[in-house]
């Protein structure tokens, strides 16, 4: 005999999972009970809403769904933000929850909340488990549904007596028959046709890669397609690192908080080849940012976000592994006009601009565009939200490393927890995480996950004293009343950093700064380096 | 622009709220919504009336697409499809303009199903617009109450939707 909390165990084991990110509680109890002879890591993270941000780090570099856990109610409705951030950002994930008792559902007992209810909005699937049997298929279904067609979190919430009780034996299947879900991957050939043949005839075409491009797995044969065409490359927030920042069709991220000459290429470009991106409002904000006449290649696996946000003309459905793949043989030695590959060249200079810094402050653009440079080329980065996202979007020379951070959702704390689920994906690879101070607030609690697993992170806070993000837009539409946008009475960070044990310093200058990031980086220790930043550093 | 969509899901528990979480979360109006059991019992027919333009309904038809336990959604064509509702009408009836009433729901085909002294109910299945017709003639004798089902549709011809 077999109980469901062990079968639970060994459909994880059967897909691979090395490591879990979770909290427990009263109704998960089985499963962890079990969970403790497995070979399976459980990272015990200080708050649920950090083990799905976790999980997300983890999938994002691992190329795995991300896999946490937590008790049912106060457990699982913290888990909320974590998986609404997952499905903003189209990252794999499987989200386990207890639940009360299969006969106490519905009758609002202690500790029981509808979990697939609230989560409906925000999940790609989800299931309650209605018989211990189901549970290798209900596993198998969430695994395949999270990982394949637009990636996504799927939710699996199992009451305690399914997890108790016993049945005769454990098979796994190998194979997913769900009726209603076949993605299609393939790609259209006469749509690719077209798609190639607009792009002989257009002048100005310009791609614009996004988070698809990096979810399918094929950012090199992506660098190829672009250095072969030389077609100008901008990117959203999710695509950046899709190509090396450094590169010379590169131009950087679009958008509101993105590069003027991003922005200026997507104005005057007469086409524009969208791969996996969903374009949404912080994307493409004003309709003038495209001209009238544009055509629009749009490449995404999910049709519903085809013509969604911008008007397409020729659409394409698939993986972008797949069409891409089709382009390329499709498009043979296709070498962009050299008149617009000059024009982009000319924009890059002439737009190019150091900023100015303040005594007595670090630069935080500056020090960023530095940073890659201090680490080792696959570094990754993981950013917070706020200014200190924007800069680190817009300046850090990504090389073959990545850069992470929640362009979808936009969740203040993210980073550090994410960072975590990183570093167990990358244990040798630099990770390094740059957050504000309220961002920082929003998740320090997870130094002592750091501590407890002994993960090298290097934390790099830049301190402005303010909710810099907002308090730039209360700048700008409110008349610079900073209605709650400065944080008083905010610990000193180094006293923090000395209570959980971890090294830490201060700096005042960039030179201090750098002087400090070389060091820091040696170590293979943690590391939280506080940034004293001018207040009034604008994002871009 | 009014349209008409018939979607097979699977017949499980869940689904339902599923498909109308999504319509209010993304703005869709819905007119009627009408679900139940096909010839397959593993499977549940949708039909689903609603309003909006173009982007909409294609919008819609996508999102509903994605619902994993949604199978097949399909737009009925105007013209190539039948529909109907199902309604029940109590009308108030005087014993003097009973005769009066009986006429005219045997013209529109319609049937009474209940009498009772000062009240008659009428059962009339029909598409959308005869059913508003019966209760524009029914309205001037007072209308008690009205139970409506939401419509129904199927294709005209050879084409039928199944999984
Ligand atoms: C959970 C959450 N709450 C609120 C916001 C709104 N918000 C966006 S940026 C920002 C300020 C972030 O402050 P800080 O972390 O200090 O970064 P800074 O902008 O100062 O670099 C806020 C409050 C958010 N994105 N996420
Ligand atoms: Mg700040």
């Amino acid at each position: 005999m077999i109980s469901g909390a062990e079968i639970m165990v060994k459909c994880l084991e059967a897909e691979g999972v090395k490591v879990v990110f979770g909290y427990p509680g009263a109704t998960i109890c089985p499963f962890y009970d079990k969970l403790y002879d497995s070979s399976i890591r459980h990272v015990l993270v200080r708050q649920e809403q950090n083990a799905a941000h976790a999980a997300s780090g983890y999938s994002r570099c691992s190329g795995l769904p991300g896999v946490c856990v937590a008790t049912s109610g106060p457990g699982a409705t913290n888990l909320i933000t974590g998986i609404a951030t997952a499905y903003a950002d189209s990252v794999p994930m499987i989200a386990i929850t207890g639940q009360v008792k299969s006969d106490l559902l519905g009758r609002d007992v202690f500790q029981e909340a509808d979990i697939t209810g609230a989560c409906e909005p925000f999940v790609k699937h989800s299931y309650i488990v209605g018989k211990t049997e189901d549970l290798p298929r209900i596993f198998k279904e969430a695994f395949h549904i999270a990982s394949t067609g637009r990636k996504g979190p799927v939710l699996i919430d199992i009451p305690m007596d399914i997890q108790l009780n016993e049945i005769e034996s454990f098979t796994y299947p190998d194979s997913v028959n769900i009726i209603g879900y076949k993605p299609n991957t393939r790609g259209h050939a006469v749509q690719v046709k077209r798609a190639v043949e607009a792009i002989r005839h257009s002048r100005r075409p310009l791609i614009v890669s996004g988070g698809g491009v990096l979810a399918s797995g094929v950012k090199l044969k992506f660098q190829a397609f672009a250095d072969k065409t030389r077609i100008p490359v901008i990117s959203t927030m999710m695509g950046i690192g899709v190509m090396p920042s450094d590169h010379e069709m590169y131009l950087g991220m679009l958008g509101t908080h993105g590069k003027p000459v991003a922005n200026r290429a997507l104005h005057d470009a007469d086409l524009v080849i969208v791969c996996g991106a969903r374009l949404g409002d912080r994307a493409v904000a004003a309709p003038d940012q495209m001209s009238e006449g544009t055509t629009v290649i749009h490449i995404d696996i999910d049709p519903a976000e085809i013509g969604k946000n911008v008007k397409t003309e020729i659409p394409i459905v698939g993986d972008m592994k797949n069409v891409l793949n089709m382009m390329i043989d499709e498009i043979g030695d296709y070498v962009v006009p050299n008149q617009w590959q000059e024009t982009v060249k000319g924009w890059k200079k002439s737009f190019f601009r150091t900023a100015p810094t303040f005594e007595g402050f670090v630069e935080p653009r500056a020090l960023v565009a530095k940073l890659s440079s201090m680490l080792r080329s696959k570094a990754i980065l993981v950013a917070d939200v706020g200014q200190n996202q924007i800069w680190c979007a817009n300046n850090f020379m990504i090389r073959d490393g990545r850069f992470l951070t929640t362009g979808g959702m936009g969740t203040m704390g993210y980073s550090i927890p994410a960072a975590v689920g990183v570093k167990f994906a990358r244990p040798t690879r630099d990770v390094v995480v740059v957050c504000g101070d309220g961002s920082f607030q929003m998740s320090m609690n997870e130094l002592a996950t750091i501590v407890g697993n002994d993960l090298a992170i290097k934390i790099i806070i830049m301190r402005n004293h303010r909710l810099g993000m907002v308090r730039e837009l209360q700048d700008v539409h409110y008349h610079k009343r900073h209605s709650a946008t400065v944080l008083q009475g905010d610990p000193d960070f180094l006293k923090i950093a000395e209570a959980y044990g971890i090294d830490h310093a201060e700096a005042n200058s960039n030179e201090e700064a750098e002087a400090i990031i070389k060091d820091m980086v040696k170590s293979d220790k943690p590391f939280i380096l506080v940034c004293n930043v001018y207040p009034d550093t604008p994002s871009i | 622009m009014q349209y008409t969509l018939s979607v097979l899901v699977e017949n499980h528990a869940g689904v339902l709220s599923k498909i109308s979480g999504l319509f209010s979360r993304r703005g869709f109006n819905i007119d009627s919504l009408a679900v139940g059991v096909t010839n397959n019992p593993d499977v549940s027919r949708i039909t689903i009336v609603a309003n909006g333009d173009e982007y909409v309904v294609e919008q819609l038809e996508k999102q509903l697409n994605k619902v994993i336990p949604v199978i097949k959604v399909k737009r009925l064509h105007d013209g190539d499809f039948i529909s109907r509702e199902l309604i029940l009408i109590k009308v108030h009836c005087a014993a003097s303009k009973r005769a009066e009433i009986i006429k005219t729901a045997e013209i529109m085909q319609a049937k009474i199903v209940d009498v009772a002294p000062s009240c008659v109910t009428v059962e009339y299945s029909e598409c959308t617009s005869r059913v508003e017709t019966l209760i524009d003639l029914l309205k001037p004798y007072g209308i008690r109450e009205i139970v409506r089902t939401g419509t129904i549709a199927i294709d005209r011809g050879n084409t039928a939707l199944s999984v």
